[in-house]
Formats: structure tokens, C-alpha cells, sequence
């Protein structure tokens, strides 16, 4: 009995340690970068544009090139995922042929790698309709490496939603738009939230696919036509060619920020969320 | 009378609403269908051309002379998502399994928002850190110049983590209470109770969670082309620098042109069947171990 009982303490201490191990690795990448980064880290590095390849002067144009690209994306992407959640969970039926046909494709497109988008990026929207390395292209590739993870999350926040709220709308004389449109997206408003949320810290973090189709100028982008350099191509560019370690760890710095406040306004929005359906 | 035009009115903009919809869904079908049209169209002729079991297997890439061989690339995705695996996995269970069922609520809870972080954190961040720390840390303890398939293992395994747990966590949650409690109630302790009900009444969900990583780590490129050193050559040790498939497309593409640019196409390709096989596999499974109650 007593060797038993050491046995056990010995396996939950290994769980717990398995436990501490997680957080240790998470811990330690954040406060590295933050350590390192953060004296690079001015006003003047986040308003003054990079200047001779990014060995000296700030970031600024790779910035707004995240951000164009991010918000240009989530235009094409949120209306066609949500668009076809509302279709497959009110009009079809999620467990119809075709309901089934379009859930099976977007996991397939979630398990794509990203190296492969950006290939097909390049051969399609850069060379076959000419868009050339752009903002277009970039968000374009981007808008369906999103796209599942709207159309997911946007099906389960419609799932969601009671059915009393569906049915008393409809008998009350509603359309089924009116009653979508009203009742259902209202509802599952915060749901979708999420889901967009997500993407945007997919999206302020995908390299390989941009690189392919937006291309690395670091010029600053005003027009979609025009190339541009995001914040991760920069960090990578930079450290692979060893050219400033300095503000390579600034924008580390600025990602992983990005990224902290992206997931904490995501589980604000998912706790909202959970309020709302109870 | 008086309502008739005005109902008309309404049912064409239901119906104009309802196509629109369908449209959208219908994207899905266009989508997938014309990344497989584009990608086999630019991928296929170098890899027919080649033949594919040359393609695949020689480990001969000499592009500028036209020899194209990715078998040191296919070996070099192996070996590097292999060594990944060997550690995270095994780690990753034991935290879905410590955040399922042995800590409080409220730390598993708090275990799974890191976890998320975890996952958000973009690759290129995963492989700046690793060049930076874990490179020179092989370098100075283990030898060789630190580039090396260790230090892409060490950095993949932590990136495919978030994968593992988050599936595997999911699979073990979804396990009927009443399992758990008749073993219980059969004098099996907790422990026996996770090792030999739960863990396998949750099989099929931590398959796919293996599964998935392993998807991711084939994947993914950024974090491994900064720490592995990316040499074209099958490596011969755990130590030795190695290049993966999708690094090298992102290595070459930039310049690469004509048939090279056709033969980056075609490492693509296979890895994009591959991907694809691999998802429909767990697709499968996964509808096969409805022993959980799931799907």
C-alpha cells in the first residue's frame, strides 16, 4: 500500500512538472524578447521609416504594410465566410451534401501549408492575373488562408443560437433574412467577433505566403498595387541577412505585443460571447 | 391585391439574398479546385518530366544544371519532424491529460490561455529566438556549427505543442463521465482510471492530435529554414545541417526561373498532396472513433 501511494505521487508530480514545462517554454520566449527588445523599442522606431535595408531609422512602413494587408484581407474574407456560414447553417444544412462538401474543403484549406499558398499566390494573382508582388496579392492570398477559421467559428456562434429565437421570429411573420439578418446575427455577433479576431493575429503573423505575393519592398504602400514588406518578412529578412540584431529584437518585441493583445481581446470577446447565448 | 407587389418585392430580394449566399459557399469549391489546377499546372510537367520516383527519391539538386532530385529534402522533413515529434508529442499528452483531469479548474483553464498564446506567437518570432538561443547553445555544448536538425526539432516540437494538447485535451474532455465513474467505483485509482479507460476511450481524438502536428510540422517553413542550416545534403547525423522541402521553396523562389522555378512548384506539389491525403486520412478516422461521442 505505501509503495503505491509513492507510485502515485511520483506520476502526478510528472503531470504537474509536464504542466510547468509549458509555461517555462512560454515564459522564457516572451521575456527574452522582451529583455532584448524593449530598449529598441521608441516612438521615433515606431514612426520613422526603415532606412538603408533596416540598419538604421524605424519601422514604420512595415507597420502599415501589416495593417493594410491585415484589413484588406479580413474585407475580402469576413463577408464570404460569413456569407457562407449563414448559408450552410440557415439556408442549406450543415449536414447536407453540399454542407458537408464546403466543411470538408475548409479543413483541408486549414491544413494547408503556408509555403504552398504563397505559391499559389505567386502563380495566380502575382503572374496569371498580373496583380504583380502587391497588397492585392498579398491580401488576396491571405483573405483564404482566413477564410476557414471565419467560416468555422462564425458556424458554431450560428449553431449557438437558440432555437426559440429562430422559431418566434419566423412565426411572427419575419423572413428568414429578416429573421437572420435581426435575430441570428445580433446573437451571434460576438462569436464572429472572435473568429475575425483570431485571424488578424494569423494574418500579423504570416511570412512565407507574403513573401511570395507582396514581396519585401519597404517602400511605404498607399496604393493596393503597390509592394510591400510586412513586420514578420522584415523580422525574418533581417535576421537572416544578420543586418541589424538590434531592431530585429524591436520588432520581435512589437509582434509579440501584438499577438498578447490580439488573444486577450479574443477571450474577452469569446467570455462575452458565452454571456450572451446563456 | 394591394400587398401582391411589394410581397413580390420581398420574396426577390429573399431569393437575390439567398443566391448571394450560395455564392459565397460556392467560393469554397472554386477555391480548392483552382489552387489544385494552378499548383499541378505549374508543379506536374518538371515532376513527369523527372519522373517521379527520381524526383522524390535521388538526392541529387543541382538546379542550375538541371538535375532535380528532392530526396535530401524529403529525408530532411522526415528527420526533422520525427526528432520534433519524439519529445512534444509524448509532452503534450501528458499536459492535455494534466489540464483535463488532474489540475484544478481554474489553473487548466489558465494553462489553456497560454496554450493559445503559445499558438499565436507567428513562426518567423519561433525562429528568431531559436537562431539566437538555441543555434549557439548546440553550438558551444554539442558541436558542429548549431544549424543543425536538433535545433529545428527543439524549435518545431514547441510550435507543434499547441496542436497536440489543444486536440488531445479536447478528445479527453469529451470522454462520458460515466466511464471514469464506474472505473472509480471498481476500485481502479485515478491513475488507472486515466491510463487505462480514459486515455483509451479518447484514442481516435489523440490520433488526430498526432496526426495534425505532424501536418504542422511537415508545413511549416519560416521558424525551421533560420535553424537548420539548410544544406541540400541528406543529413547523417542529429547534429548535421539539413534542408526541408518547404524551405526550399522559399529559399529558391526568389530567383529561381524556368524549369528550377517549375521543379519548386512540383516540391510543393508533393507536399500539398501529401497534406491533403494526410487531412482526409483524419477525416476518416476520426468519424470512425465516434466512440466518443464526437461528430
Amino acid at each position: 500500500m505505501a509503495k503505491n501511494k509513492w507510485y502515485d505521487r511520483m506520476i502526478t508530480a510528472a503531470f504537474w512538472s509536464a504542466g510547468l514545462f509549458i509555461v517555462l517554454i512560454l515564459a522564457s520566449i516572451i521575456a527574452y524578447i522582451a529583455v532584448k527588445g524593449i530598449s529598441a523599442i521608441s516612438l521615433d522606431f515606431i514612426l520613422q521609416p526603415p532606412s538603408r535595408a533596416g540598419r538604421a531609422g524605424g519601422i514604420s512602413t512595415t507597420i502599415v504594410s501589416t495593417v493594410y494587408l491585415t484589413l484588406m484581407s479580413l474585407l475580402i474574407a469576413v463577408p464570404v465566410g460569413v456569407g457562407s456560414a449563414i448559408y450552410l447553417q440557415e439556408y442549406a444544412h450543415s449536414q447536407s451534401r453540399f454542407g458537408r462538401l464546403v466543411n470538408l474543403i475548409a479543413e483541408t484549406l486549414a491544413g494547408i501549408p503556408s509555403i504552398v499558398f504563397g505559391l499559389f499566390g505567386f502563380v495566380f494573382f502575382v503572374v496569371f492575373l498580373d496583380l504583380g508582388w502587391s497588397i492585392l496579392s498579398g491580401s488576396l492570398t491571405l483573405a483564404i488562408m482566413i477564410l476557414p477559421t471565419i467560416t468555422r467559428t462564425a458556424q458554431e456562434a450560428i449553431l449557438a443560437v437558440a432555437h426559440e429565437y429562430r422559431e418566434n421570429s419566423l412565426a411572427l411573420g419575419a423572413s428568414r433574412w429578416q429573421t437572420v439578418s435581426r435575430v441570428i446575427l445580433p446573437s451571434a455577433l460576438p462569436g464572429i467577433v472572435t473568429g475575425i479576431i483570431l485571424s488578424i493575429g494569423r494574418a500579423v503573423g504570416e511570412t512565407a505566403a507574403i513573401i511570395l505575393t507582396a514581396g519585401s519592398s519597404l517602400g511605404m504602400p498607399i496604393a493596393p498595387s503597390d509592394p510591400a514588406r510586412t513586420m514578420a518578412v522584415h523580422l525574418y529578412l533581417m535576421a537572416m541577412e544578420g543586418i541589424s540584431a538590434e531592431r530585429a529584437f524591436g520588432t520581435a518585441l512589437l509582434l509579440v505585443i501584438l499577438i498578447v493583445i490580439i488573444n486577450y481581446l479574443a477571450n474577452l470577446s469569446l467570455k462575452r460571447f458565452s454571456q450572451a447565448v446563456r | 391585391m394591394k400587398r401582391g407587389p411589394a410581397k413580390k418585392r420581398r420574396s426577390h430580394k429573399e431569393s437575390f439574398i439567398e443566391k448571394t449566399l450560395a455564392f459565397s459557399a460556392g467560393l469554397f469549391v472554386m477555391v480548392i479546385a483552382v489552387i489544385t489546377i494552378f499548383i499541378f499546372s505549374k508543379g506536374l510537367p518538371v515532376f513527369l518530366q523527372v519522373g517521379w520516383q527520381d524526383f522524390i527519391f535521388d538526392t541529387d539538386w543541382r538546379p542550375t544544371r538541371g538535375i532535380f532530385g528532392i530526396g535530401a529534402m524529403v529525408l530532411g522533413s522526415i528527420a526533422v519532424t520525427v526528432s520534433a515529434m519524439v519529445w512534444a508529442v509524448p509532452l503534450g499528452i501528458a499536459t492535455a491529460v494534466f489540464m483535463a483531469e488532474i489540475a484544478p479548474g481554474h489553473i487548466g483553464r489558465m494553462l489553456g490561455s497560454l496554450v493559445e498564446l503559445l499558438a499565436g506567437i507567428p513562426s518567423v518570432v519561433y525562429g528568431f529566438v531559436g537562431l539566437l538561443v538555441v543555434v549557439p547553445f548546440i553550438r558551444q555544448h554539442l558541436g558542429g556549427n548549431g544549424l543543425s536538425v536538433l535545433a529545428g526539432a527543439i524549435v518545431l516540437g514547441v510550435m507543434i505543442l499547441p496542436t497536440v494538447i489543444n486536440i488531445s485535451r479536447d478528445a479527453i474532455l469529451a470522454v462520458p463521465k460515466e466511464y471514469a465513474e464506474g472505473s472509480l467505483a471498481l476500485g481502479a485509482s485515478h491513475h488507472q482510471t486515466i491510463a487505462r479507460v480514459i486515455i483509451p476511450a479518447a484514442r481516435s481524438g489523440i490520433i488526430t492530435a498526432i496526426v495534425l502536428g505532424m501536418g504542422r510540422a511537415i508545413g511549416e517553413t519560416m521558424a525551421v529554414v533560420m535553424v537548420t542550416g539548410n544544406a541540400p545534403v541528406a543529413p547523417n547525423s542529429i547534429l548535421a545541417p539539413v534542408r526541408t522541402m518547404t524551405s526550399n521553396i522559399v529559399l529558391e523562389m526568389g530567383y529561381a526561373s524556368g524549369d528550377h522555378q517549375g521543379a519548386l512548384f512540383s516540391t510543393g506539389m508533393v507536399l500539398f498532396v501529401f497534406i491533403v491525403a494526410l487531412n482526409l486520412v483524419v477525416n476518416r478516422v476520426a468519424k470512425a472513433g465516434g466512440i466518443n461521442g464526437k461528430k
